[in-house]
């Protein structure tokens, strides 16, 4: 993956705005949190290949970085993103990592199912 | 130092995550396999939502699941496993899967291997929830087979609280002589072994791979 760069997203929000598309979304601090550092509890979330439609969307930040889209009826928010996939037309793939370079956060679209 | 002198003919190991077998079996598996055992290992996910994504990070949610397969057929390479087979269910899941679909699978597995011996994780302590969920179906299944048939059964367990509710383990199997093996399988595990709670960037010297690497530790279910 390669460190975000705003205005790429930027382009590639707009360009998947107002069509049905697959949303992976996913915050973790893995399941060995607690058992590393027992002052902080495990939480997790995924939601996987749900569709969705976005009218509006930017990113926002100074790194790292934060997206927003707005939908018809409510909305999608990630934190934390650092990193995206190279670039295809179908779909964006961001994650965030912390120092140790551990996923904890993941906002993927795309018009295929991951 | 071993505590254990039986030869197995046919060894079934079920982990649910690639690289499960890498830090915590690898040496006692080439130990088996180099007197003769044949070992299938059923790795229950491709471990898809792992959170070590290499360092720098070259893999990404939808790579990852690719990647961690062609880890785990190297990482079986190395140990000699003759037969790896990758069960399809999804990392994370294990807990809530249909527990009739996932007994069946490990059922099959034992009726056509009727292993002499099976690996897996000791349900209630061994932390990841996968690992709890995948060691109680083990246990739940083979706790149906008449008891001739039953197999022998060796745990793995590392919560903070295991030792205080099932004792220390009873076998304990020196495997410096297959360290090299240890290490290459651990090492085929590219996108995972340099987390710092692993491995670590930094390289090991020999008596740091020895201290920490060098056992392997098993608690024998007992089904009475």
């Amino acid at each position: 993956m390669l460190p975000i760069h705003p205005q790429d997203i930027q382009f590639q929000i707009d360009r998947l705005a107002g069509q049905d598309l697959f949303l992976h979304l996913e915050v973790s601090s893995g399941a060995y949190a607690n058992h590393l550092d027992s002052s902080r509890p495990p939480a997790s979330a995924f939601i996987s290949n749900a569709v969705i439609r976005y009218t509006q969307g930017s990113i926002s930040g100074t790194g790292p970085y934060r997206v927003g889209l707005k939908t018809e009826q409510g909305w999608i928010y990630a934190e934390g993103l650092t990193h995206v996939d190279e670039f295809e037309t179908e779909q964006l793939i961001m994650a965030g990592h912390d120092t140790q370079g551990k996923l904890i956060v993941a906002l993927q679209l795309g018009q295929n199912r991951f | 130092m071993n505590t254990i002198h039986v030869e197995h003919q046919n060894i079934l190991v079920v982990f649910p995550h690639p690289d499960d077998e890498a830090f915590l079996v690898s040496g006692t598996l080439a130990m088996y396999i180099g007197a003769g055992a044949q070992v299938t290992y059923a790795c229950l996910t491709l471990g898809e939502m792992g959170r070590n994504m290499g360092i720098p990070p070259f893999a990404n949610r939808v790579t990852l699941p690719a990647i961690r397969k062609e880890e785990l057929a190297a990482s079986c390479r190395a140990i000699g496993i003759q037969d790896l087979r990758m069960l399809g269910f999804h990392d994370k899941m294990i807990e809530f899967e249909d527990q009739q679909l996932l007994d069946d699978q490990i059922m099959m597995l034992l009726k056509e291997l009727t292993p002499s011996l099976v690996i897996t994780f000791y349900p209630g302590y061994s932390v990841h929830p996968d690992h709890d969920a995948t060691g109680a179906a083990v246990i739940r299944t083979i706790a149906r087979l008449p008891v001739v048939e039953q197999p022998l059964v060796h745990c793995i367990a590392f919560s903070s609280d295991h030792e205080k509710m099932i004792g220390k383990a009873d076998v304990t199997i020196d495997v410096t002589a297959y360290l090299a093996k240890k290490m290459e399988s651990i090492q085929s595990h590219r996108s995972q072994f340099q987390a710092a709670e692993l491995v670590g960037e930094r390289d090991l010297n020999d008596e740091e791979i020895q201290s920490r690497f060098g056992t392997e530790q098993f608690w024998t279910y007992r089904f009475d």
